[in-house]
């Protein structure tokens, strides 16, 4: 396996906020590598330190895709190597329609007729979006939103598509279809960074999870380990092991997870 | 009757000036939130560059007009470049207070290189030329004042509707961090903006310079139109050609039926009500955000 990604010791300041704390991440190509963490660990910092949005960022350490540094780049030649990128919150284009969100994301190509087969292409992953072509992305529901939002990353025919919680505020029959569509994406040769609250998910759904504390990764490994290692269990899965049946101040640690 | 047709015609016939200096305001104020009160003397500074070229250059129209043209893209996009850009985390009050030191700025340069005299401007059209529509007069130079104000809305209209860089320009507007992760080059896009806006702007000097020429000719329009813009919800192209062309009839109806002398201050009149009754302007859409 080729490494696609290799992120070596970041740093991020959030001004005087020390947010990410030495940092190390590498993700193989064609895999789906997950990255855990509880509200605040510095999970949707990492990625936009690699997409170059936090100015002068990050502080230390390397960044590398496809064997080429992009640390310290702009975010406009990141994208352009062939990285994508679905923010927290999905940030589509709220007074443009659909369709032109979605050509928005192959701003970058000029192959005018790949782009219009990756258009149908998107459309098939998510019909709904195709009965919502012409309306203003501003008045899709949320759901309808992150399915614009990864369809639109995917019009730019990424090699590495990062996802940052897809599954935030989405119904669980929407979650499980989001992230059979994640699968989808990567059989066809996407490699996918994902971000999630969702642990349980996302572990089902990877190959690879870290999992973020503080700024630090605190464990790495194969995802189907993970799900069954004891502490994930207890801390991101919230499931009660036999010890921390009996002792209760084990309860009061236990971290709720959907 | 006929006065009020009349009355109508020269509205419309005004309204063109106002409606392609608001058309550039808004063009500004939606990309950046910037009220840019040194869009008249942009204007300015391009149609006496013109001027000079035409006059001391021997330039013909075409060459003259395609160059101010040209002046005035690299005009506007200096300005962002030098000036604009280089503010750190500016407030509002910042930003305003920067474009009218731009504005003096030029229209001290101005002032200072031809003086404060009325001057000439040799235009293909005289002014005095007149048709008439049904008893009521037109100006040859405002009938194409009113047609090249058309085409250039209509220009704008397909630009944003249907070319990539149009809509690269809205997505911009409306999501700048959104825009750069689609691998938009948001600063350029900021800079073209006021290049274009600038162009826009420069129609409106060239077509007043035939009347008026001289250092404060673009004060009254660049009010009028940011007046219309305001008028018009401040983001909405179309809302501030229709605020222009309002702007425009109802002045001069309140001039012909009410009072000449305070034909101009209408404007502001109108301003102060609707920002009273309807501070979001009369054609802005309104878009509530889902969370
Ligand atoms: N723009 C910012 N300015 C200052 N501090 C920030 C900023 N963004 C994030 N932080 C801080 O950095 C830390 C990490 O934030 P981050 O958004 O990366 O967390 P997260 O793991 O994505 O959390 P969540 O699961 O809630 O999205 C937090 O302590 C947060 O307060
Ligand atoms: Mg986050």
């Amino acid at each position: 396996m080729t490494t696609l990604l290799e992120i070596k010791n970041i740093e991020t300041y959030y001004d005087l906020i020390y947010a990410i704390r030495g940092a190390s991440l590498s993700v193989e190509a064609g895999t789906i590598t997950t990255i855990l963490g509880n509200n605040g660990a510095g999970k949707s910092t990492i990625l936009k330190t690699l997409m170059g949005l936090i100015e002068d960022q990050p502080d230390k350490g390397t960044i590398e895709f496809m064997g080429k540094r992009i640390d310290g780049k702009d975010t406009e030649d990141i994208v352009r190597m062939g990285i994508s990128y679905v923010p927290e919150g999905r940030e589509v284009f709220e007074e443009l329609t659909v369709r032109e969100n979605l050509s928005m994301g192959a701003y970058t190509r000029k192959d005018q007729k790949g782009v219009k087969n990756d258009m149908k292409q998107v459309l098939a992953y998510f019909p709904i979006l195709a009965d919502r072509i012409n309306q203003w992305a501003g008045t899709l529901s949320g759901g309808e939103q992150q399915m614009l939002a990864i369809g639109r990353a995917l019009m730019s025919r990424p090699r590495l598509l990062c996802l940052d919680e897809p599954s935030l505020g989405l119904s669980p029959i929407l979650v499980k279809e989001i992230f059979k569509i994640i699968r989808t994406i990567k059989e066809t040769g996407v490699t996918i960074l994902l971000v999630e609250q969702n642990a349980r998910m996302a572990l089902a759904n990877s190959d690879f999870g870290l999992i973020l504390e503080n700024g630090r990764f605190v464990m790495k490994g194969k995802s189907s380990d993970l799900l069954k290692d004891k502490d994930v269990q207890e801390f991101y899965l919230g499931q009660r092991s036999e010890e921390s049946a009996k002792g209760y101040q084990r309860w009061k640690r236990k971290k709720v997870w959907r | 009757m006929l006065d009020f047709f009349q009355m109508i015609l020269s509205g419309i016939a005004v309204g063109s000036s106002y409606a392609l200096m608001a058309l550039a305001m808004v063009i500004i104020y939606k990309t950046s939130e910037v009220v840019n009160f040194a869009q008249g003397e942009m204007a300015l500074a391009s149609s006496y560059f013109t001027f000079m070229l035409l006059t001391s250059y021997g330039f013909s129209f075409i060459a003259a007009f395609i160059s101010a043209y040209l002046f005035a893209l690299l005009l506007g996009a200096v300005l962002e470049f030098a000036i604009l850009r280089r503010a750190k985390e500016p407030n509002l009050l910042g930003l305003i207070i920067i474009t009218i030191g731009m504005e003096f700025m030029l229209l001290g340069f101005v002032s200072w290189k031809f003086g404060a005299d009325q001057q000439i401007f040799p235009f293909p059209i005289s002014p005095y030329d007149s048709i008439s529509i049904g008893g009521a007069f037109f100006s040859m130079l405002e009938l194409i004042s009113l047609v090249i104000a058309i085409f250039i809305m209509v220009l704008l209209f397909f630009f944003f509707r249907y070319s990539k860089l149009g809509m690269a320009m809205k997505a911009t507007q409306q999501n700048p961090v959104a825009a750069r992760i689609m691998g938009i080059r948001t600063k350029r896009i900021m800079m073209l903006t006021w290049g274009i806006s600038s162009m826009v702007g420069c129609t409106a000097g060239l077509l007043i310079s035939p009347m008026l020429m001289e250092p404060f000719m673009m004060w009254d329009s660049m009010l009028k139109g940011f007046s219309s813009a305001v008028l018009g919800g401040m983001t909405s192209l179309p809302g501030a050609v229709a605020g222009a062309y309002i702007l425009g009839i109802i002045e001069n109806l309140f001039g012909g039926y009410v009072s000449i002398e305070f034909k101009s201050v209408v404007a502001f009149a109108i301003i102060v009500l609707i920002l009273c009754v309807k501070p979001s302007g009369l054609f802005a859409r309104h878009y509530v955000k889902k969370l």
